[in-house]
């Protein structure tokens, strides 16, 4: 079975979005399925660069990183970030990114393409409208972690807070800890992983996209409902948490599948007079 | 929006008025309206610490007889407490507006705020053994500075910055808030309560006493009630979150313990760090780096959890 093949037949491609706001965004035919800007970058990985941000205000510290990829720099070391608001937002370039301590909130936001690692905890609105790349977070997350994301892989190996992963449209948020109530609130696409507890309305109101529950489910959210979990999913979830370093504690065949009901926001099928009422 | 911050230094008192003025700082752009701090000094042997104001700073500039009337109502408030046999130790003017006095006196304290809240335009900020309360407009630093907190020792504090949206912009509604009347139990929070009304109504009927239309004292009042008919602070907390409706988180000091709730939605935003000696709480961590600017484990409390602390 060919890659592509392989990957429809794995769900990755199954979802059926319905409804007058859903687009097809994602062709599993295309060999890249972004790309970067015109004036991005041309940025070398071995040329490494490092500074400490201790008394930089957010704006300094994006300019200053900007600045060095301008030079060619393809691997920036941030030290003492100090959970500071909006750094590393916006970075639409190939570039190895990797902040000694914590950031605060609406970090790494509106990404495309950065491989980025954080020592510490991020604040809320973490990587918010991520586009691709991956993240990786070695402490704990606030709320609204990942929101609205569109591609790419947002890791973080502690708790998160509430309503994680609202409204995403694509890419992957993988947890290693417990995450809070409404999480994956009217998600439309995307795949998450949460080894640890979900708070309550798990799925709440979700268009489409997929979670996976490692420990307990506190209460299941409207129109969100159990799945079956297909061997071609196991396995693909087995390697994504094995690129990261991280094990499903029960064993991945073990995970909790909760998918959307598409009971709730089928427009499609009211008549115009019907839609008026709504709208 | 709005800034909440905390903290409590177990056993081992220090400079708490500097701590929370750097906190507060650093929340700044979240409310940018008025500052407030609750801060826990030594608690002296048989004396209390009353901070009133007899007046709003926007009344200063708006008139020439004020000067003379704050004159005025100062002088009611010494004969007031005087004939109640109150002991004034110490006299202080942080501002031309607001005071600072120490007392001795065993009656009943709760007569004795009211008959002091019935003058015209006097407000008791805060009256307890351990608590100071100090709120008005401008920054941290501004209300720091004002009324000289930058040397203040004590073993915990709790601190508010105020972006209004459902009330004015004065003192009165400026947090924190004090639990009238209990003495040192204070309250700062962050959000909006939504069923306000049906709980004041409430209260009133019951006897207490609401000084402005911010939803935040509502907390302040709801939680006295509670204590009043020997409820635990933190069984009290927990009944809020089911009671009071809205999005909020809050956090509460009292004589010897602080606390944190959240509510069920989880919608406002707190940070944590907890270590033997210290525990840090407020809306953003970059205000618990403010205080602590080597590495440290922090963490968000969940939807519709309670923390107590104690000293």
């Amino acid at each position: 079975m060919g890659t592509v093949d392989k990957s429809f037949e794995s769900g990755l491609h199954s979802e059926q979005l319905r409804g007058r706001t859903q687009q097809t965004f994602f062709s599993a035919t295309e060999e890249e399925n972004f790309t970067y800007p015109y004036n991005a970058f041309e940025v070398d990985r071995a040329k490494k660069s490092e500074f400490d941000a201790k008394d930089m205000e957010s704006t300094e510290i994006n300019l200053k990183i900007r600045s060095l990829m301008e030079e060619g720099c393809g691997h920036i070391v941030v030290k003492n970030p100090r959970a500071k608001h909006s750094v590393g937002v916006g970075i639409l370039n190939r570039l190895t990114l990797d902040f000694e301590g914590s950031l605060g909130y609406f970090g790494c936001g509106l990404i495309d393409g950065p491989n980025i690692h954080i020592s510490g905890r991020v604040g809320w609105s973490f990587g918010e409208n991520m586009m691709a790349g991956t993240v990786v977070i070695d402490k704990n997350a606030g709320s609204t972690f990942g929101a609205a994301i569109r591609g790419g892989d947002l890791v973080c190996k502690g708790d998160v807070g509430s309503r994680t992963g609202i409204d995403m449209k694509g890419g992957n948020i993988i947890v290693g800890g417990r995450t809070g109530t409404l999480t994956g609130f009217m998600m439309q696409r995307g795949r998450m992983i949460i080894l640890g507890d979900a708070g309550d309305n798990l799925g709440d109101s979700m268009y489409d996209g997929t979670i996976y529950i490692g420990g307990k489910i506190a209460s299941l959210g409207v129109d969100a409902v159990p799945g079956e979990m297909t061997d071609l999913e196991a396995d693909w979830i087995e390697r994504k948490l094995s690129l990261y370093r991280m094990k499903a504690p029960n064993g991945v065949k073990n995970l909790q599948k909760i998918v959307a009901g598409k009971q709730l926001w089928n427009y499609d099928n009211l008549e115009p007079s019907e839609k008026k009422i709504i709208l | 929006m709005c800034g909440i911050a905390g903290i409590i230094r177990r056993g081992n008192p220090g400079n708490i008025g500097e701590e929370m003025t750097s906190m507060l700082r650093s929340l700044k752009h979240r409310g940018p309206d008025s500052t407030g701090f609750a801060v826990y000094g030594v608690p002296g042997k048989d004396q209390y610490v009353m901070r009133f104001k007899v007046a709003e700073q926007e009344d200063i500039s708006k008139g020439f007889d004020i000067h003379q009337q704050i004159k005025d109502r100062r002088a009611i408030v010494d004969s007031r407490l005087k004939e109640l046999g109150v002991e004034i130790l110490t006299e202080e003017e942080a501002t031309e507006y607001a005071f600072r006095y120490t007392l001795r006196y065993h009656g009943d304290m709760h007569r004795m705020a009211d008959y002091i809240e019935d003058i015209e335009g006097a407000e008791i900020m805060s009256l307890g053994q351990g608590l100071e309360l100090i709120k008005d407009l401008g920054d941290a630093d501004v209300v720091s500075n004002q009324y000289k907190l930058g040397n203040f020792n004590g073993s915990h504090a709790i601190g508010h910055t105020r972006m209004a949206t459902e009330s004015d912009v004065d003192i009165r509604s400026a947090h924190p808030y004090w639990a009238y009347p209990f003495n040192d139990v204070s309250v700062v929070h962050n959000g909006q309560l939504t069923n306000y009304w049906k709980w004041r109504r409430k209260m009133e009927h019951r006897g207490h006493r609401f000084m402005s239309h911010c939803d935040s004292e509502l907390i302040a009042v709801y939680l006295a009630d509670k204590m009043e008919n020997d409820i635990e602070l933190e069984e009290a907390m927990h009944d809020s979150l089911n009671e009071l409706d809205g999005v909020f988180t809050y956090v509460v000091a009292t004589s010897d313990r602080l606390g944190m709730a959240k509510d069920l939605m989880a919608a406002k935003p707190m940070v944590l760090y907890e270590s033997d000696d210290f525990v840090a709480l407020a809306s953003e961590e970059v205000a618990i780096r403010s205080i602590f600017p080597h590495e440290i484990d922090t963490f968000d409390p969940y939807e519709g959890e309670v923390r107590v602390w104690e000293l």
